[in-house]
């Protein structure tokens, strides 16, 4: 879309990845990628099953070694740091605070059996809040802007539907501001409708918070609403990149071409 | 008058890799300056490369060769070789584009479609809302559709929306493509007003109107496209 958002006015990288490859013996899934993230950017990573682009997504959030390459960040203190270099408490930190993930399935991402509040005040605990009322309004209050009843702020998420789940799962990596979200196809696995309703409440969020996010997905339309800048990944590689739009509407590379002929118009 | 848009030799080819690596020659030495305060006119027959010429400029088509000189924040840029973070710079503070069909995104209320550029760069809601709604008013949306998305509306309707999203900002440059062609005379009207409006506040225009009254009013040039046809 043309409009992008307040993306990319800080001069300084948040992340940048540099000649990042994983092998598994001989088989390559991912070869010499590197590009660089600005805060409030996000960047889609497109491809079908196999392209490696949910192996890149594990090294980038630091739940994958590279083979080669690596990954840093600019953590809060302003200084950009190898990630494969932090100690135990700052990866703490940044799996806790600073990062969120958003798993395809919700069920990876919450705790099924606890309750909706709980879910979310979790991760406030983990930082250290100890006030029970506080807390409660804290999810309380993520709850509303993910439209879900906070009614049901006691209900287990086993109780909810696929759509509430995701949401759940967004605010509860939302409430601990991190300034970098990773997302695993968000939308996968959703009714259309649903997704529709998530995908907008996913740009409103990213764009009043200034999120930067890093999404992993096989479908174009969620590229085009969510994302600033577009990746194509085929066989392991990064074989396009550029704005959305552009390589959306103009296309170089065949197999992007391929991709984008793909879509059945609405 | 500074120059706002340089264009120098640029060109576009397409290259269909699914029907055998067709090659499709669009457009090849387009140069044209525009000026602050100017309207320049692209005109052709269909098919000769106007709206890819819009699109080069905005930074949707890439461009193969040549020099999109933009000013931006004082100082010209190329947006045919600018990085994708200053493209999107540049969309922020200094083209706007209006296209010839709505984007619509599910869900978001046609208030919110026109107010959204403004609120990108920094105005508040109510403020960027209240401007929306002036402007909505002016092109005769009727405000009890404001607050339903656009997706539902008729064709002039969704054009109407369009303009107003494009009108919002003040930037210094604005790509209009067809911006009248569904519209009524008396949207006609308001949108040649428009156009003036931004005219004389020393906006860049460049334009591609088919209906030969609306460019006797608003151009200050005509640029003839087929002069840039690339076709061997």
């Amino acid at each position: 879309m043309a409009e992008m958002q307040r993306a990319a006015q800080c001069d300084e990288t948040l992340l940048v990845a540099e000649g990042l490859s994983k092998s598994y013996g001989r088989l390559a899934a991912c070869r010499d990628v590197s590009f660089t993230l600005y805060p409030g950017e996000v960047l889609a990573i497109v491809g079908e099953s196999d392209s490696g682009k949910t192996t890149l997504l594990q090294m980038l959030s630091a739940q994958l070694a590279p083979t080669a390459g690596r990954v840093s960040y600019r953590m809060r203190d302003g200084v950009l740091r190898d990630l494969s270099s932090l100690g135990e408490a700052e990866r703490r930190f940044l799996f806790r605070t600073d990062w969120g993930y958003v798993h395809q399935d919700p069920a990876q991402g919450l705790r099924m059996a606890v309750s909706a509040g709980a879910n979310v005040g979790e991760r406030l605990m983990a930082v250290g809040w100890s006030h029970y009322g506080r807390i409660r309004d804290a999810a309380s209050s993520w709850l509303e802007r993910v439209e879900i009843d906070t009614a049901r702020i006691d209900d287990a998420p086993r109780t909810y539907s696929g759509g509430m789940r995701q949401r759940l799962q967004i605010a509860r990596n939302l409430v601990t501001e991190p300034r970098l979200v990773f997302m695993d196809e968000p939308t996968g696995g959703l009714d259309v409708s649903v997704q529709a309703r998530l995908l907008d409440l996913m740009r409103n969020l990213v764009s009043e918070l200034g999120l930067a996010a890093i999404v992993v997905t096989h479908d174009l339309a969620v590229a085009r609403l969510l994302s600033h800048r577009v990746m194509v990944m085929k066989g392991g590689q990064v074989i396009e990149t550029g704005l959305t739009d552009q390589v959306l509407d103009d296309p170089h590379e065949p197999y992007t071409q391929l991709l984008v002929s793909s879509i059945l118009p609405p | 008058m500074s120059v706002m848009i340089e264009m120098t030799g640029a060109e576009k080819t397409f290259t269909m890799h699914l029907q055998g690596g067709v090659r499709l020659p669009v457009v090849r030495g387009v140069t044209f300056q525009v000026k602050a305060g100017e309207c320049l006119v692209l005109s052709g027959p269909s098919g000769a490369g106007k709206s890819s010429i819009l699109k080069m400029i905005f930074g949707n088509y890439r461009c193969d060769g040549g020099r999109i000189g933009i000013r931006h924040e004082g100082a010209m840029i190329d947006i045919a070789n600018a990085e994708p973070r200053d493209i999107l710079s540049v969309r922020r503070a200094t083209i706007g584009y209006v296209s010839q069909f709505l984007r619509a995104i599910p869900r978001v209320p046609t208030i919110d479609v026109v107010a959204e550029p403004l609120i990108a760069t920094g105005t508040s809601r109510a403020d960027a809302r209240q401007q929306a709604g002036h402007l909505l008013r002016r092109l005769n949306i009727p405000e009890r559709l404001w607050a339903l998305p656009p997706s539902t509306f008729s064709g002039g309707e969704q054009q109407r929306v369009n303009i107003a999203r494009g009108f919002i900002s003040d930037h210094p440059v604005l790509l209009l493509d067809e911006p009248t062609a569904s519209l009524d005379a008396a949207n006609r009207e308001v949108v040649v007003d428009l156009i003036d409006e931004k005219k004389n506040a020393g906006v860049a225009i460049v334009a591609i109107v088919h209906d030969d009254e609306i460019r006797r009013w608003i151009a200050d040039h005509v640029v003839d496209v087929t002069v840039f046809a690339a076709a061997a």
